[in-house]
C-alpha cells in the first residue's frame, strides 16, 4: 500500500519547486560573462560557498546510503564523515587551496595543465566529464524508483520533472543559480531530518533507549571493535580503515573532485576560498546524527499502530513495497516475481528503504511534503552539483583546448548553456541504462573507482614537490589506475562470486573478509603505485623550470597571510576548532 | 554579485512554516498525529519553528541592505 500525500504534501512541493525556478529566472539576467555562468564571477561570501560546498555532495547516496548503512552498521557509519570526510576538508581548506585558487586555475584539470601538461590534464577532464555526467544519471535513476516504490508515481514522470527542473535552473543562472539552490537545500534537508530524529528518537526512548533495542554492542561503538575486521559488523579493520578511507579515498574525493573545489573557486577572496571547506566541515561533522540515526530507528521499531490491512493479496505484485516480513519497518527486498530474496538462510532486507520508509512512519501529512521536499532536494542539489561542474570541464577543458581554441567568451558561455542541456540528455539516458542493465552501472563505478583511487598522489606531488614532472604525473595515474584494476582482479570478499566482486583475473590470492575492506586495500594499493611510479619517472625525465611553477607548487609561492582577518576567522583557526570537536565525537561514540 | 540569498531563504521557509501553522492548527486532534507522530501536532509545533526561522533570515537580509 502506497501512502497518499494530501493536497498539503503536494502544496509545499510546489512552493519547493517555484523558489528553485525563481532562483534560475532571477539570476539569469546577471550571466554575462562565462566566468560569470562557470565561476559566479569569483565573487559569493565563504558561508554561502562553504554551504554549497557540503551541499553538492549531498546527494543520494548520503541521504538514503548513509541511513542503509546505519541499520546495517550503526554508528560505525560515522566513520564516513568523521575519518572520511572532515580530515580531508580541513586539509584541502588550509594547504592546498592556495595552490587551487591562487593559480587562478579555472577548473581542477586546468590546475594540471598548469603544473603538468597538456596529457594529464587530457586525462583527467575527460575521465572526469565522463563520471560525472554518469553520476548524474544514478541519481536520477535512484530518484525515480524511489519515488516510484514509496509513492507509486510514474517512473518516467519523475524522471522529467526532477531533469527539468534542474536543467532550467543551471541553465538560467549557471553555477551561482546552483550554488544558491544548494544552501536552500541544505537548509531543508536539516530542516525535514530534525523532526525525523526528533520522533524517532522520542519513539525508541532516547539513545539509552535505542541501544537497549538493538541489543547489540557492536552497533553502538565506532573505534572498540575496529581491532580485527571480524569483531565489527562492517568486516574492516582500524587500519584498513585508516589508510583507504580515511586518507586515500577521502583525501582524494575532497581534495581533487571539481565537483566540491569548484564551489571553493568561486569564493570572494583567497580567505573565503580556504574557509569554505572548513565551514562545511562544522555542519559535516553534525550530519551522522542526522542521516544515520534514522536507519538505526528503522530497524527496531513497529509500523503504524492502525495501518489498513493491505489490499494486494499474498501474491505480491513487483513495485509494492511488503509489510511483514522485514525487520523493523525496513521491508525485505523482492525478486523479480515479487518474492522476498533469501540468501543464505536470511531474509534479504531492503536497507535502502529504511529512510524513506521512516518519513512515511513517523510524519503525518503537512510534514510529509516538507520530508519529500527534503528528499528531492538532496538528488536534486546532487545532480545539478554534477551539471554544473561538467558544463564547465566540458567548456573550458575540452571543447576550448581541443575543439575551438579561438571561441569568443559569448560563444563559450552559448556552449556552458549547450552543454548543460547535453549533459543532462545524457544523464537521463544513463538513468535508463541503468534501469535496464544494473550490471552496467556497477561496472562503470567500478571503473571510475579505479580512476580516482590514485588521483590525490598526483595532486600531493603536484603541489609539495617541484621536482615532479609531466611525464610522471600522466604515467604514474595510469599505472595507479592499473594497480587498481589488477588488484581488485586478483582479490575477492569472503563469499562472493568471481565476476563484478573481483577475480577476474584468472586466480584469487586473497580473501577480504568484507567487500569494504577490499575497496580499501584497492585504493591503497593504487595510491601507493601512483606515488612510486610518479617518483620514479619525475627523476628520470627533464625537471620542470622555474618560472613554470611560480603560483603552483608549495615553496614557488607566496602563501596567503590572514593577519588582516579577526583571529577567529582565519583558516587555522578555524581548523583546530573543527580538529578539536572531531575528535570529541570520536571519544563520545567510542 | 546576484543577490542576498537570505531573502529567498527566509520567504521560502517562512511560506511552509505558515503552511504547516494553519494546517496543523485546522487538523489538531486529527487521528493522523496519533498514527504517525506520537500524538504531537508536529505541523503546529516545526511550522511555528519555520516561521521564527523565515523571520530571522529576513530580519538578517533587511538588516544588511539597510547599512
Amino acid at each position: 500500500m502506497h501512502p497518499q500525500p494530501h493536497w498539503i504534501d503536494y502544496l509545499i512541493l510546489l512552493v519547493y519547486l517555484g523558489f528553485v525556478l525563481g532562483i534560475g529566472f532571477v539570476l539569469k539576467k546577471q550571466m554575462k560573462t562565462s566566468a560569470d555562468f562557470f565561476l559566479s564571477g569569483r565573487s559569493i561570501p565563504a558561508w554561502i560557498t562553504g554551504l554549497a560546498f557540503l551541499s553538492a555532495n549531498l546527494g543520494a547516496q548520503e541521504v538514503i546510503g548513509m541511513g542503509a548503512s546505519g541499520a546495517k552498521y550503526g554508528i560505525m557509519t560515522s566513520h564516513f564523515y568523521w575519518v572520511g570526510a572532515v580530515p580531508a576538508m580541513v586539509f584541502v581548506g588550509v594547504f592546498m587551496m592556495p595552490f587551487y585558487y591562487g593559480s587562478r586555475a579555472r577548473s581542477v584539470p586546468e590546475y594540471l595543465r598548469l603544473r603538468f601538461d597538456e596529457k594529464t590534464r587530457g586525462l583527467n577532464a575527460v575521465s572526469f566529464a565522463v563520471m560525472t555526467v554518469f553520476s548524474s544519471g544514478v541519481s536520477m535513476y535512484a530518484m525515480g524508483k524511489l519515488l516510484q516504490l514509496l509513492l507509486g508515481w510514474d517512473f518516467n514522470l519523475a524522471i522529467a520533472i526532477s531533469a527539468l527542473v534542474v536543467l532550467g535552473y543551471t541553465f538560467l543562472g549557471g553555477l551561482t543559480s546552483a550554488i544558491y539552490n544548494e544552501v536552500l537545500q541544505f537548509f531543508l534537508i536539516v530542516v525535514g531530518f530534525i523532526p525525523l530524529v526528533y520522533l524517532g528518537l522520542r519513539d525508541v526512548g532516547g539513545w539509552d533507549g535505542l541501544k537497549a533495542r538493538l541489543n547489540d554492542d557492536t552497533l553502538v561503538h565506532s573505534w572498540k571493535y575496529m581491532g580485527s575486521a571480524h569483531a565489527n559488523p562492517m568486516g574492516v579493520e582500524w587500519f584498513g580503515l585508516a589508510m583507504g578511507l580515511g586518507f586515500v579515498l577521502s583525501f582524494g574525493y575532497w581534495c581533487t573532485d571539481f565537483l566540491v573545489i569548484q564551489r571553493a573557486m568561486a569564493a570572494n577572496s583567497m580567505t573565503s576560498a580556504r574557509r569554505t571547506p572548513l565551514i562545511a566541515a562544522f555542519p559535516k561533522m553534525v550530519f551522522p546524527f542526522l542521516v544515520i540515526l534514522p536507519g538505526m530507528i528503522a530497524g527496531v521499531v513497529a509500523a503504524h499502530t492502525s495501518a489498513a490491512p493491505m489490499a494486494v493479496t499474498a501474491s505480491a505484485t513487483a513495485g509494492v513495497i511488503p509489510e511483514s516480513g522485514g525487520k523493523g519497518i525496513i521491508p525485505p527486498k523482492l525478486d523479480s516475481d515479487g518474492n522476498p530474496m533469501v540468501k543464505n538462510g536470511a531474509t534479504v532486507l531492503d536497507y535502502d528503504l529504511a529512510t524513506p520508509m521512516m518519513l512515511v512512519r513517523y510524519f503525518p501529512s503537512g510534514l510529509l511534503g516538507l520530508g519529500l521536499c527534503a528528499l528531492m532536494a538532496s538528488f536534486m542539489s546532487g545532480m545539478a552539483g554534477n551539471t554544473t561542474a561538467f558544463n564547465t570541464v566540458w567548456t573550458y577543458d575540452i571543447y576550448q583546448s581541443y575543439i575551438n581554441k579561438h571561441a569568443s567568451d559569448q560563444h563559450l558561455l552559448w556552449m556552458g548553456r549547450i552543454s548543460t542541456v547535453g549533459g543532462l540528455l545524457i544523464a537521463v539516458a544513463a538513468a535508463y541504462l541503468a534501469r535496464q542493465f544494473n550490471n552496467i552501472m556497477d561496472v562503470l563505478q567500478l571503473v571510475f573507482a579505479f580512476v580516482n583511487a590514485p588521483l590525490f598522489a598526483t595532486f600531493l606531488l603536484g603541489m609539495f614537490w617541484k621536482r615532479a614532472t609531466g611525464h610522471g604525473a600522466f604515467f604514474g595515474l595510469l599505472s595507479g589506475t592499473i594497480a587498481a584494476a589488477v588488484h581488485h582482479g586478483l582479490t575477492i570478499p569472503i563469499g562472493s562470486a568471481i565476476g563484478i566482486k573481483g577475480g577476474y583475473l584468472g586466480m584469487v590470492i586473497h580473501e577480504y573478509p568484507s567487500e569494504m575492506a577490499q575497496n580499501f586495500w584497492t585504493a591503497i594499493f593504487a595510491w601507493s603505485t601512483c606515488m612510486l611510479v610518479t617518483i620514479f619517472i619525475s627523476l628520470f625525465t627533464k625537471a620542470p623550470t622555474r618560472e613554470s611553477l611560480e603560483g603552483l607548487v608549495y615553496g614557488m609561492t607566496n602563501l596567503p597571510k590572514d593577519e588582516e582577518t579577526v583571529w577567529y576567522q582565519r583558516p587555522t583557526s578555524l581548523a583546530i576548532v573543527v580538529l578539536v570537536l572531531l575528535v570529541g565525537f570520536n571519544l563520545i561514540f567510542w | 554579485m546576484g543577490f542576498d540569498i537570505r531573502l529567498p531563504i527566509g520567504l521560502m521557509f517562512g511560506t511552509f512554516g505558515m503552511l504547516l501553522t494553519v494546517y496543523g492548527f485546522a487538523t489538531s486532534g486529527s487521528e493522523d498525529y496519533v498514527v504517525h507522530s506520537l500524538g504531537i501536532n508536529i505541523n503546529l509545533w516545526w511550522g511555528l519553528a519555520l516561521l521564527v526561522f523565515g523571520a530571522v533570515m529576513l530580519a538578517l537580509s533587511w538588516n544588511a541592505r539597510r547599512s
